[in-house]
């Protein structure tokens, strides 16, 4: 599945830039505070795309349980967040904690109290347990569907841990961010939610610079070995258990980053988080986007979530069927997603379909008549 | 040892649910390398199969025969799942051979359109498309074989569809005209009354057990003996064993795989609706019912390893016994003063959900040391 670049000019990628960051800088003012905030959700969705694009489109692993590393993050940066607004609460611990008569912050949530640590727990902690659970099942060369569905599986460990446990994390409850302090500021608040969306569009584009440089060079040569032709890979005499760790961690730490301000942004985390379609829904997003292509991932993300919301504002029982639908028809007829279609030969196909546009001349009329050469 | 006996039949009855509902997953999986991620919602079909049976046996017709509805029922579950399977796998399982995670992504996507298909369809024409289906995939292959082989077989074919199509809105408006309850969409959950003859409880050497487990326990161990004889003993159980085997080999030899496939994933599908059936009589029936056995299922699957119907068997039992003895918290009714923190850690998993938490640690464990399952497929091949 090589899928051939188109080159752009220089200028055209700078004016792309440029258009961009204005867009992001402006998109405050021209758009209403619900739609800022929709699109800052799905913006920050995206970032979890980027990890599955990595995971999946670069690496043939299918992952159904990103969300277990999308709710850690949001969990951590929420606890955080509740931590250092509840000293008006009895104990100075978050007013939950009261409610099923918890006196002491568990001794996990403790760290939660320095933001310093909070900054580097949103994704640290995520890409650790990654990593563990990756090195477990990678160890013993389990992959394919068996990879799968035990990802499934531990997530909906996770989600029943998640959802039973009151005294330590408010269980199905879930954490409320939007009437915390942070800095001072309510987290809800307007301005925040601004600045909010400005961080989140600034790591939107710093995550796709960041998976760009991993699939770049040898490593990302490796992965894709990994993804063809796997035995082969390891007959070659590279490991790769390491690699399929270390690319697991990283998407991890991606969902993290994601869940974080995902969380801040629709003002709460739950196990809500760590449900099955969920988590399959985000590989629909990089599948439809074109797995494989970065930011495939990212407008995938975006794109579908939005059409979500118009849709289910409108018709709230047919979203259902246009999701499964989705899911068939891109696995079925669009295996390589739409920017995966768009820069490969998709469009020249489908113009010679029409007649408006010469075939390309393959071998044999190549050798009968060569002076044609391929217009490519 | 009455304590160890109930808890032995508990585990026994959460393991048969989940033996019924995997064997199909596991024989699929095992010829096919796909998992069927709608595996779930085939059940879900199977217990709507179940409870529209029911109603239908309260009309005055059949009223008489009303207790033995579940026998029937078992029979039209079987059915009904076994045609979706069949025509799932006739459009879109087929397309993807070879690619099994892009089958999962499809699947997925087929699990959705029919969970919301039984939410926004009336019951009574959702049963009526389910026999055009059935007369319209089937008809044409009773037809004797020099229609068969003659040009116009298409033509056939197709009046054979408006035949089925015909009578489905036929059925499915006569079924609404007569059962109201089937005739409105709703998404609420709808619940199966065991008849009267399965209701209560049966005394074995002191302790009761109820009539409804133990017709669950039944009904899984007529579907395994079933299954096996017809793998063990049927000309097509052998094919299908062959390609289990070795797929190249047996298409040399000259065994159609691709009948062997729609067999296979028709028998696998209509299974997850023999054991929808056992899921209905355990409570009440919704469009989710196949989620909360599904991944269940799954772990069947991985434990037991592919192609191994004694794999199966024990892994789905395994799982069932330690479900009940940890989720229940039985170590510590058996055990009564164990030292403080063992029991501490005993009762922090003794809920249903905990269990799994528990239950999963020690697949993940397990798999550590033997990676392929219980019963690994021998070969020599370079697993890619």
């Amino acid at each position: 599945m090589s899928l051939s670049k188109i080159k752009f000019d220089k200028k055209i990628v700078l004016s792309f830039w440029i258009i961009l960051i204005a867009l992001i800088i402006a998109a405050p003012t021209l758009l209403p505070v619900f739609r800022l905030n929709l699109l800052g959700r799905y913006l920050s969705l995206s970032i979890v795309a980027l990890g599955v694009d990595l995971i999946w489109g670069y690496t043939g692993l299918l992952s159904l349980g990103q969300g277990i590393f999308f709710a850690l993050g949001g969990y951590c940066a929420a606890m955080y967040l509740q931590i250092t607004s509840s000293s008006e609460f009895p104990n100075n611990i978050p007013e939950f904690f009261a409610l099923y008569g918890v006196e002491k912050l568990p001794f996990f949530w403790e760290p939660f109290r320095s933001p310093v640590f909070t900054f580097f727990a949103i994704w640290i902690i995520p890409a650790l347990v990654a990593g563990l659970i990756g090195f477990l099942v990678f160890r013993n060369r389990i992959k394919g569907v068996y990879f799968s569905i035990l990802t499934q599986a531990s997530l909906l460990v996770f989600f029943n841990f998640f959802n039973g446990q009151q005294k330590l994390i408010n269980g199905t409850n879930g954490l409320k961010t939007d009437v915390t302090q942070l800095f001072g500021q309510m987290v809800g608040s307007e301005s925040m939610q601004r600045i909010f969306f400005w961080i989140t569009a600034i790591l939107v584009i710093a995550a796709w610079f960041f998976a760009k440089w991993v699939v770049k060079g040898r490593f990302g040569n490796i992965l894709i070995g990994i993804r063809d032709d796997e035995p082969r890979v390891r007959f070659t005499g590279y490991n790769p258990v390491i690699f399929k760790t270390i690319i697991f961690s990283i998407a991890g730490g991606l969902a993290g980053i994601s869940g974080a301000l995902y969380t801040v942004q629709s003002g709460i985390v739950s196990p809500q988080f760590m449900t099955v379609p969920f988590s399959i829904e985000m590989v629909i997003w990089v599948a439809v986007g074109g797995r494989g292509t970065l930011l495939g991932a990212i407008l995938g993300a975006v794109f579908i979530n939005y059409a979500k919301s118009l849709v289910s504002e409108a018709l709230p029982a047919s979203w259902m069927f246009i999701q499964g639908g989705l899911f068939i028809l891109v696995v079925t007829a669009l295996p390589e997603g739409v920017l995966g279609w768009i820069q490969g030969d998709g469009p020249r196909n489908l113009l010679q379909r029409f007649g408006l546009k010469r075939k390309i001349e393959t071998y044999p009329s190549l050798e009968i008549n060569n002076k044609e050469g391929n217009n490519e | 040892m009455e304590l160890l006996l109930d808890s032995l039949f508990n585990g026994v009855a959460i393991g048969s649910v989940l033996l019924v509902a995997a064997l199909g997953l596991a024989i699929v999986f095992g010829l096919m390398g796909v998992i069927n991620l709608a595996h779930g919602e085939l059940m879900m079909l199977g217990a709507y199969t179940t409870y529209v049976t029911q109603l239908i046996f309260k009309l005055p017709i059949l009223k008489p025969f009303y207790n033995s509805y579940i026998i029937v029922s078992i029979f039209l579950a079987f059915i009904v799942s076994g045609v979706v399977g069949i025509l799932l796998e006739k459009t879109i399982i087929r397309k993807l051979y070879g690619s099994p995670l892009e089958t999962l992504l499809a699947t997925w996507g087929v699990s959705l359109i029919l969970q919301q298909f039984v939410r926004s369809v009336p019951l009574a024409y959702g049963t009526g498309l389910v026999i055009s289906l059935l007369i319209g995939l089937f008809l044409p292959t009773t037809f004797p074989s020099k229609i068969k082989e003659s040009i116009n077989f298409k033509y056939f074919k197709f009046s054979s569809w408006i035949f089925a199509a015909l009578t489905g809105v036929l059925t499915g408006s006569l079924i609404s005209s007569s059962v109201s309850k089937l005739s409105r969409a709703s998404a609420r959950n709808v619940d199966v009354t065991a008849p009267s003859w399965m209701r209560g409880q049966v005394e074995i050497i002191g302790t009761a057990f109820p009539k409804t487990r133990l017709m669950i326990i039944v009904i899984t161990i007529i579907s395994v003996i079933a299954i096996t004889l017809f793998l063990n003993q049927s000309a097509w159980g052998m094919r299908i064993r062959a390609v289990t085997q070795n797929r190249q080999m047996s298409d040399c030899l000259g065994i159609s795989t691709e009948k062997v496939d729609i067999i296979t994933f028709g028998i696998g599908s209509g299974l997850a609706g023999v054991a929808g059936v056992a899921v209905s009589l355990l409570g009440s029936v919704g469009p989710n019912v196949g989620g909360n056995y599904i991944v269940g299922c799954f772990m069947v699957v991985v434990l037991g390893g592919v192609g191994n119907l004694l794999g199966t068997v024990l892994a789905s039992f395994g799982i069932g016994i330690m479900t009940d003895l940890i989720g229940a918290g039985r170590l510590l009714s058996i055990w009564p003063d164990m030292p403080l923190p063992l029991s501490n850690t005993i009762n922090f998993f003794a809920t249903t959900s905990m269990a799994r938490v528990m239950i999963f640690a020690l697949i993940v464990i397990f798999l550590q040391f033997k990676p392929t399952g219980l019963f690994p497929q021998k070969g020599r091949m370079v697993e890619s």
